[in-house]
């Protein structure tokens, strides 16, 4: 496959320009096997290799640094980014050192972590990055051997020449192959020959991970450096007056300093922080409406009742098909709004200077962290530098910049360096959350039980478009009609992992199975028979591709055994979503009267999968995080304040509560698509629908546990 | 403020801090041994999990204070090349995504498994059971501490 590589020789040669020269440290390659190997360090082979494009420099002891620039947050893509660099390099994966890359917006083109979008994104990009180094090493081989290129060979970072029996490795052409210019296209391997791609490597960062070595922003120090924990005002609500006296006089305690609606206590180290916090007496005052739940669910029936909506679909005439309908089956979901509650609580590190500003952290979005620290002190952007730390988790809320502009405001108070830390009081009470939604779905089927006409009706606080009006079943129906109502509320909201789609894949597909079930047919036939029809004869619009949809509900079925086993009860869901396609089947046993959910089979079609561990795990982990909310998770609100303030009453899925879970993947063919999201939105519908065919209780609202249809469910989970 | 003599990883530190300052505190900003995390303060969660003479401890709500001459060890000392049968039984299993509560997981595995080194899976599932990870690797974790338990 021949590909253009989009570098003209100009940008290769400053690209090239900016190369590291230096120091040659000695070093025999063919010791390489002998046992007393020196691993040079990342910094000596940093100090001598030599830039090849932003993704890739190579040193002349053959050591190959690959950069890998999108914030890692469990993802993994700071292993398979370089992966798939690796890959088209040829190189020996054992030689290969990764490198988080700081924010550098001239370097890279989507330095962020959100909507699993990494991959597909870069996916070529990565490739032409391995493949155009790899051609210039080859033709400064075929030029120092006198020999021609097409005769030279390269795997696993050694270049031959059968003819001639010459042999190196790439550190030794790297000083000519670095004064070259770049090709204008490159071929790219056939998917068939890949090495790297599709093998289980692991996790670049284990041994430090495992060693306790500081990665994270929370580890990350700097002499001279202040603390300081922040207390925010409720939602609604504003400062009225601070008595910090007594915050004051905490041994430790530096300073106290107001800004906006928010408080921060400075200090020397954390612990008199959090004591000191304790001692702040704040007094607020309205500054908007002051919302509570039982405001909420008033909204929410008012609102889904009378509220004037956004039409976000219209196929056909929808008044008629229900007019004519032989039956109508209607129903009502609801969600709580959710924290995202990574294990790193928010912190940022921050040093406003006269010319410049330093920052330090776990963001998702570096990019958005220095626009706004630029916005609001008025200076350049380029004046703003953001290393990017690993992340302990994100789930969205580290796509805000929140927490970094309180640390630059901060900085700029006290005119030190300093870092901010959030408590999990305040990460659970400090907002950006995944936003409350109702929805009202109305299924208009004729006298043969075939769906024509459906209606979506959702409200979201704060939530933006509730629905996804071009995803299943829209194209399969003939009369559809699909409106949202955004309510403005005063408690923040954010992207929460696969947002929107987190909840209602979950009303959607158990409403799909009261649907089937209503006029007797099986969930799963049911299902195929509409995308049959979107497939021969699609509605309008689709933003999905049927028969990659088919193709993981058919595989699911028959791994699942759907329907042949008498004693399972199962329940089925499939969605569509951040380009994969995801097919779940639960099993539940009723032994006794008492049900147990034994396991949940997933499969997915997210095109090539470029590294099968951390596939699994994304798959796995999206359904445990989306058992985990739909089962578990509750926050509520009095008076602008979260009721559940730590993890003893927010109640997050531990490891007794997940049972088997066993993965497939289809070769579909395609290129690979993103996995941090898709995964999750299937989960909650194929319990709640298992738990229905194992109970006949039907969950309607999230999470389960607090709904009075499961209060006599002894649901078991079973580890197999 | 008092005076706190500390062995930590077979090493003895000083440190001046009030006496309620959980040890968690004492190990991140005065020692800067930062691998014991931080997550919820309230031992929910299990993230600053540490052995107090041997026993898997939750360092965020321990004072300093009580600690005396006990022999503290966090996951920079749990072994000098990173290679307790825990450590490379995680790194076997490939078990981390975000990786931040892992070094509880394998400090409150490893003291388990001193403690009982021929555990059942249910076992494994109790023990493991009071430290949460986000990201969902928990069926790493088990089969991870099996592979541990199986190598010791």
């Amino acid at each position: 496959m021949k590909t253009q590589t989009g570098t003209s020789r100009r940008d290769f040669l400053k690209i090239a320009g900016t190369t590291a020269g230096g120091l040659v440290i000695g070093f025999n390659w063919f010791s390489c096997d002998s046992p007393k190997m020196e691993v040079l360090s990342i910094e000596q082979v940093l100090a001598q290799a030599k830039s090849f494009n932003s993704f890739l420099s190579i040193s002349p002891t053959g050591d190959v640094v690959i950069y890998s620039p999108n914030p890692e947050l469990g993802q993994n893509i700071k292993t398979s980014f370089p992966m798939v660099v690796a890959e088209e390099l040829e190189a020996d994966w054992e030689k290969v050192r990764v490198v988080q890359a700081n924010l550098d917006p001239q370097k890279y083109e989507r330095q962020l972590t959100g909507g699993s979008g990494a991959m597909p994104h870069s996916w070529e990009r990565l490739r032409k990055a391995g493949a155009t180094a790899k051609f210039l090493l080859v033709t400064a081989a075929a030029q120092t051997w006198n020999v021609p290129v097409t005769e030279i060979t390269v795997s696993k970072g050694m270049i031959r020449h059968e003819g001639s029996g010459k042999k190196g490795h790439f550190g030794e052409f790297v000083d000519l192959a670095s004064t070259l210019s770049a090709p204008e296209e490159v071929t790219l391997k056939d998917k068939k020959d890949f090495t790297i791609i599709g093998t289980p490597i692991k996790n670049v960062d284990a041994k430090d991970m495992y060693t306790g070595k500081p990665m994270y922003g929370l580890d990350f120090h700097r002499e001279g450096m202040y603390y300081a924990m922040i207390q925010r005002a409720p939602f609604g609500m504003k400062i009225s007056n601070v008595e910090d006296s007594a915050a004051r006089g905490v041994l430790g305690v530096t300073n106290v300093v107001t800004f906006g609606s928010s408080v921060a206590v400075v200090g020397t180290s954390t612990w008199p922080l959090m004591k000191a916090k304790k001692l702040l007496k704040i007094s607020y005052e309205p500054d908007g409406i002051v919302e509570s739940t039982t405001d909420h669910d008033k909204l929410f029936a008012d609102l889904l009742a009378t509220g004037k909506a956004d039409v976000k679909r219209k196929d056909g005439d929808v008044a008629s098909a229900f007019k004519s309908a032989a039956k109508i089956v209607t129903a009502e979901y609801q969600c709580p709004f959710l924290a995202h509650s990574p294990m790193e609580p928010e912190n940022f590190f921050a040093h406003v200077q006269a010319d410049k500003v330093e920052l330090v952290g776990p963001t998702q979005t570096p990019d958005r962290a220095r626009q706004e620290t630029a916005r609001l002190l008025g200076i350049p952007p380029e004046n703003v530098s953001v290393e990017i730390t690993r992340l302990g988790g994100g789930f969205g809320r580290r796509l805000r910049a929140d927490y970094v502009i309180e640390a630059v405001e901060v900085s700029r108070a006290i005119q030190a360096p300093v870092k901010v830390t959030w408590s999990r009081e305040d990460e659970l009470t400090g907002g950006a959350y995944r936003p409350a939604v109702r929805y009202r779905f109305e299924a208009a089927l004729d006298a043969a039980g075939t769906l024509i006409g459906y209606k979506l009706r959702g409200v979201g606080m704060n939530a933006g478009n509730t629905t996804r009006e071009t995803n299943f079943p829209s194209g399969a129906v003939d009369h559809v009609l699909i409106e949202s109502i955004d309510h403005a509320s005063s408690i923040t909201t954010n992207a929460w992992r696969a947002p929107i789609t987190n909840f209602l894949a979950y009303a959607e597909q158990s409403f799909l199975d009261e649907v089937a079930l209503a006029v007797g047919k099986d969930p799963v036939d049911f299902r195929l028979e509409l995308l049959s029809r979107a497939k021969t004869n699609p509605v309008g619009a689709l933003g999905y591709d049927v028969d990659r949809m088919i193709g993981v509900v058919k595989m699911a079925k028959e791994k699942s055994n759907w329907g042949k086993n008498s004693s399972v009860k199962q329940g089925f869901s499939v969605y569509f979503s951040h380009k994969s396609y995801v097919a779940q089947v639960a099993d539940i046993e009723v032994s006794g009267g008492i049900p147990t959910l034994k396991k949940i089979t997933a499969v997915t079609d997210c095109g090539l999968v470029v590294n099968p561990t951390g596939a699994n795990h994304q798959v796995r982990g999206g359904i445990v995080d989306g058992m985990g909310h739909a089962m578990y998770t509750n926050l509520t609100f009095e008076a602008g304040v979260p009721k559940q303030r730590n993890f003893d009453t927010y109640r997050l899925i531990r490891l007794k509560e997940v049972p088997e879970i066993e993965t497939h993947f289809v070769d579909s063919g395609f290129d690979p698509t993103g996995l941090g999201e898709p995964a999750l939105p299937p989960t909650g519908g194929a319990i709640a629908n298992a738990i229905f065919a194992a109970t006949g209780r039907r969950l309607r609202s999230q999470p389960f546990i607090e709904q009075k249809e499961f209060s006599d469910i002894q649901l078991q989970i079973k580890r197999a | 403020m008092a005076n706190f003599t500390l062995k930590v990883n077979g090493t003895t530190h000083q440190v001046e801090v009030e006496d309620d300052t959980p040890l968690l505190w004492v190990l991140r900003d005065q020692l800067n041994l930062v691998g014991t995390k931080f997550s919820c303060g309230i031992a929910q969660c299990g993230a600053c999990t540490v052995h107090v003479n041997g026993n898997a401890t939750f360092s965020c709500v321990t004072p300093v204070s009580s600690i005396g001459n006990s022999e503290v060890t966090t996951i920079e000392g749990l072994s000098k090349e990173g290679n307790h049968p825990v450590q490379k039984a995680w790194e076997e299993v490939d078990v981390a995504q975000c990786g931040y509560c892992q070094a509880g997981q394998i400090m409150n595995a490893a003291a388990f498994l001193e403690q009982n080194p021929t555990p059942t899976l249910e076992e494994i599932d109790n023990a493991m059971n009071r430290n949460i990870c986000r990201c969902g690797t928990y069926h790493k974790i088990r089969e991870a501490v099996a592979l541990a338990a199986k190598s010791k």
